[in-house]
C-alpha cells in the first residue's frame, strides 16, 4: 500500500540520533531550533548541524507542568519537557539553541530554557510589513551570525552563506515537489506520510542524504502514480489542514481525519508547506535575502497575517480542496483568535466548509473529535452531492 | 418499505420508523450496559409494534455514541447530521438546532433541505451543558427539573463564572450571603443562556430555532434564549427522538 521508501523515511529519526551522536563526538557543532523563522542557513554556514527541537510528544508534558502552568499550549510544554528531562537526543547534543520572540508562551518559556543551555534569541518584528521591520530583522540575522562566529570560533563568509542558501533551497524545492504530488486527484500519499516526511527533515544531520532520499521517494511515488496506485480513491473528500504545527506524536487530528475517510492533501501549517512556499533569493546579498525570506512566513504571531489567507486560497485552488480544517492547540491565543478570521474567509470567500478543532496532545477527546470530523465530512458529502 | 433509525445515546436508546412520508412509530429504552443489546431490543420492539418483519425494512441507520457497536445496521451517520434531518422533518422552516444535552451542547445550522451546512460543539468543558445545571441544582439542593419554575419571576443573581467548578463555589457563597434560591436559579439559567448565545453568535442564527436535548425541558431557559437570540424557539416532545427520526429519514431511499 505505502511507498516502500516511506520506511526509510520513517527510520530517519533513529538513524539521525546515531548520526548526531557521532558528529558530536567528531567535534561537529549542533544548533537546536524551534521555529520556521529560524535561519538554518546561518548555522550551516558556520559548519554546524541544525536540528528542529519543537516538542510534538505528550510524554514530557507531565514533567514540564512541574514548572510551567498547565494552561499552556502543549507544544511549548512538550518542548520544555524534553529540555528538562534530557529525553531528546537532539536537545542533548545541541551546543546552542536558537529561539525567536514569536508568541508570548514560547518567549517566556525560552527565558527558562536559556538557563539550561546557551541560547540566542532573535527579536522577531511583530509585522512583516514596511522597511523598518525588514531592517530590524536583517540586524537580527547579523547578530545571530556574530553569536555563532564567536561561540564556535569560525568565520561565516558570504560565500559560505551562499552555499548554505543553495543547499537549503534545494531541500525546500525537493520538499515542495513532494508536497505538490498530492495536488493530484486522487492523492498518491496519505497526509500522515506527507507530514512524517516533512517533519523528519528537521532531524537530518546530512542534508544531502536527506534530499537524495526525498528525491527517491518522489520517483517511487511518481512511478506508482503512473501505475494508478493512490493512497485514496477519487471520491475521498480532499482536506486542507491549517493552524498550529504538528509532528509525530501530535498528529491526532490528522489521523482521525484520514481514518474517517478524508484525504488530507495540503498541510498549510509550518510543519508542512508554509516554510517551503518562498525560496531564498540567490541573487541578492545573503543576509538581505535571508531576512526577506524568513520575514515572509505567514504565522499567526504576525499582525496582520493576511499572507496566511492568501496561501490558504492558493492551496485550496491548486489542491482542489473540499473542506478546510483549522487545528488549534489549547491555549494558543494567536491561532485561536485568528481562527475566526480564517473561518469567515474560508466560508465567505472560498465558499468551502470549515471546522476548527481545538485540542491538545492527549487522547482523552479522540471520541469527541471523531464525531465532529465525521459530521464535518458528512456536511461536505451532502453539499457536494446536493 | 420502511426504514428504521436507531440512536444509541449514553443514557437512552431511541428508535423511529419511517414509511417515506411520516414517522409511524417510535420506541425508547435505557441504554444500560450494552448499547448493542438495547439496540437489538429496540429493533424487536418497533417491529412488534408495527407488526412487521426484517424483510419489510429496507434500511437501518445507526447514530449516537453507541452506533459503532450496532452490528445489524446498514449505515452509520453522526448524530449531528441526523439531528438536522430530524428537525427539518418536524418543521421545514427550522434553520438552527440548539441541542443541549448532559455532556455537550451543539449548534447546527441547516439549509432549506435540512442539510447541515455548519455546526459547532462545546469543547472539553461542561460549561453551558446539562451537567453544569445538574451540579448547580445539587449545590442549591433542588431538583434540576425545578430550576425553570424557581427561576421564573425573579431578578437573576449575578453569576460570573462559566466554569462548573468555580460557579459551584460562587453559588455556595451567594447562598451564604443570603441570596434567594430563586435568584440564584435565575442567574444560573442566564449564565447557560449567555454561553449558548455566544456559541450561536459565532455562526449566526436565522428564522426558527429548534431547541432539543435534555436541557430543552427547561421552559424558562427556552424563553431566555428566545429573547436573547431574537428568534422563535420551538421545542417538542418528540425532541428526544430527533436523532432516530433523522436517521430513519436518511435511510429511506
Ligand atoms: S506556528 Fe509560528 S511560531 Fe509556532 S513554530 Fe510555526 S512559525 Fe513558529
Ligand atoms: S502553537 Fe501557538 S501557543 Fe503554541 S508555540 Fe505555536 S504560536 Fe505559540
Amino acid at each position: 500500500m505505502r511507498p516502500e521508501i516511506m520506511e526509510e523515511v520513517e527510520a530517519l529519526r533513529g538513524v539521525n540520533s546515531v548520526k548526531i551522536k557521532e558528529a558530536h563526538e567528531a567535534g561537529k557543532k549542533v544548533v537546536g531550533m524551534y521555529c520556521v523563522f529560524s535561519p538554518q542557513e546561518i548555522a550551516l554556514a558556520a559548519d554546524a548541524i541544525s536540528v528542529t527541537l519543537c516538542g510534538t510528544a505528550q510524554a514530557p508534558i507531565e514533567d514540564a507542568e512541574k514548572e510551567l502552568p498547565r494552561n499552556l499550549c502543549p507544544l511549548i510544554k512538550s518542548s520544555y519537557g524534553f529540555a528538562i528531562t534530557d529525553k531528546c537526543p537532539y536537545f542533548y547534543f545541541s551546543d546552542v539553541l536558537l529561539a525567536e520572540t514569536t508568541c508570548d508562551g514560547k518567549k517566556k518559556m525560552y527565558e527558562l530554557m536559556g538557563k539550561i543551555k546557551p541560547m540566542h534569541i532573535m527579536n522577531l518584528p511583530q509585522t512583516a510589513e514596511g522597511n523598518d521591520a525588514l531592517e530590524m530583522w536583517k540586524n537580527e540575522m547579523i547578530k545571530f551570525k556574530s553569536f555563532l562566529e564567536e561561540k564556535f570560533g569560525v568565520e561565516i563568509t558570504d560565500e559560505k552563506l551562499k552555499d548554505a542558501i543553495k543547499l537549503m533551497n534545494r531541500e525546500r524545492s525537493a520538499m515542495r515537489r513532494l508536497h505538490k504530488l498530492n495536488a493530484h486527484k486522487p492523492a498518491p500519499l496519505t497526509g500522515v506520510d506527507m507530514m512524517l516526511a516533512q517533519w523528519l527533515k528537521g532531524f537530518n544531520v546530512d542534508k544531502e542524504a536527506g534530499i537524495e532520499l526525498i528525491e527517491r521517494l518522489i520517483s517511487e511515488v511518481e512511478e506508482r502514480m503512473e501505475n494508478g496506485i493512490y493512497a485514496f480513491d477519487e471520491n475521498a473528500p480532499r482536506i486542507l489542514l491549517t493552524g498550529c504545527p504538528i509532528g509525530s506524536g501530535s498528529e491526532k487530528v490528522l489521523k482521525v481525519l484520514e481514518e474517517s475517510g478524508a484525504s488530507v492533501v495540503a498541510l498549510e501549517n509550518c510543519t508542512g508547506y508554509k516554510g517551503l512556499d518562498v525560496l531564498v533569493d540567490e541573487s541578492k546579498d545573503p543576509i538581505t535575502a535571508l531576512a526577506e525570506k524568513y520575514l515572509s512566513t505567514p504565522c499567526s504571531c504576525m499582525t496582520n497575517n493576511n499572507g496566511r489567507l492568501d496561501l490558504i486560497k492558493r492551496l485550496a485552488e491548486e489542491y482542489e480542496i473540499d473542506g478546510v480544517v483549522d487545528l488549534t492547540w489549547q491555549a494558543c491565543h494567536t491561532y485561536n483568535i485568528e481562527s475566526f478570521t480564517v473561518r469567515n474567509f474560508v466560508k465567505d470567500e472560498l465558499n468551502l466548509p470549515f471546522i476548527q478543532i481545538e485540542t491538545d496532545y492527549s487522547d482523552s477527546d479522540v471520541g469527541q473529535i471523531k464525531v465532529r470530523v465525521e459530521a464535518f465530512l458528512e456536511t461536505i458529502g451532502s453539499t457536494v452531492t446536493a | 418499505m420502511i426504514s428504521i433509525g436507531i440512536d444509541v445515546g449514553s443514557v437512552a436508546a431511541k428508535a423511529a420508523a419511517y414509511d417515506g412520508e411520516k414517522i409511524i412509530a417510535t420506541a425508547l429504552l435505557p441504554t444500560g450496559w450494552s448499547p448493542r443489546e438495547s439496540g437489538e431490543q429496540l429493533l424487536k420492539e418497533i417491529m412488534g409494534d408495527l407488526n412487521i418483519t426484517r424483510d419489510d425494512i429496507s434500511t437501518i441507520v445507526g447514530t449516537g455514541y453507541g452506533r459503532v457497536s450496532l452490528s445489524f445496521i446498514d449505515k452509520k451517520v453522526t448524530e449531528i447530521t441526523c439531528h438536522g434531518r430530524g428537525a427539518h422533518y418536524i418543521d421545514p422552516n427550522i434553520r438552527t438546532v440548539i441541542d443541549i444535552g448532559g455532556q455537550d451542547s451543539k449548534l447546527i445550522k441547516l439549509n432549506d433541505k435540512g442539510t447541515v451546512i455548519d455546526f459547532l460543539m462545546n469543547d472539553k468543558c461542561a460549561a453551558g451543558t446539562g451537567r453544569f445545571l445538574q451540579v448547580m441544582a445539587n449545590a442549591l439542593e433542588v431538583g434540576v427539573g425545578d430550576l425553570s419554575e424557581l427561576a421564573s419571576g425573579t431578578e437573576p443573581a449575578n453569576i460570573n463564572s462559566m466554569c462548573t467548578v468555580f460557579a459551584e463555589s460562587e453559588v455556595v457563597s451567594l447562598m451564604a450571603e443570603g441570596a434567594s434560591k430563586e435568584a440564584i436559579a435565575s442567574g444560573l439559567l442566564h449564565s447557560v443562556c449567555n454561553k449558548t448565545y455566544s456559541l450561536a453568535s459565532r455562526m449566526g442564527v436565522e428564522d426558527k430555532v429548534f431547541f432539543s436535548g435534555g436541557v430543552s425541558k427547561n421552559k424558562k431557559l427556552g424563553q431566555l434564549l428566545s429573547n436573547k437570540l431574537g428568534a422563535e424557539i420551538i421545542s417538542s416532545n418528540e425532541s428526544q427522538f430527533l436523532g432516530a427520526i433523522g436517521a430513519a429519514i436518511i435511510g429511506y431511499k
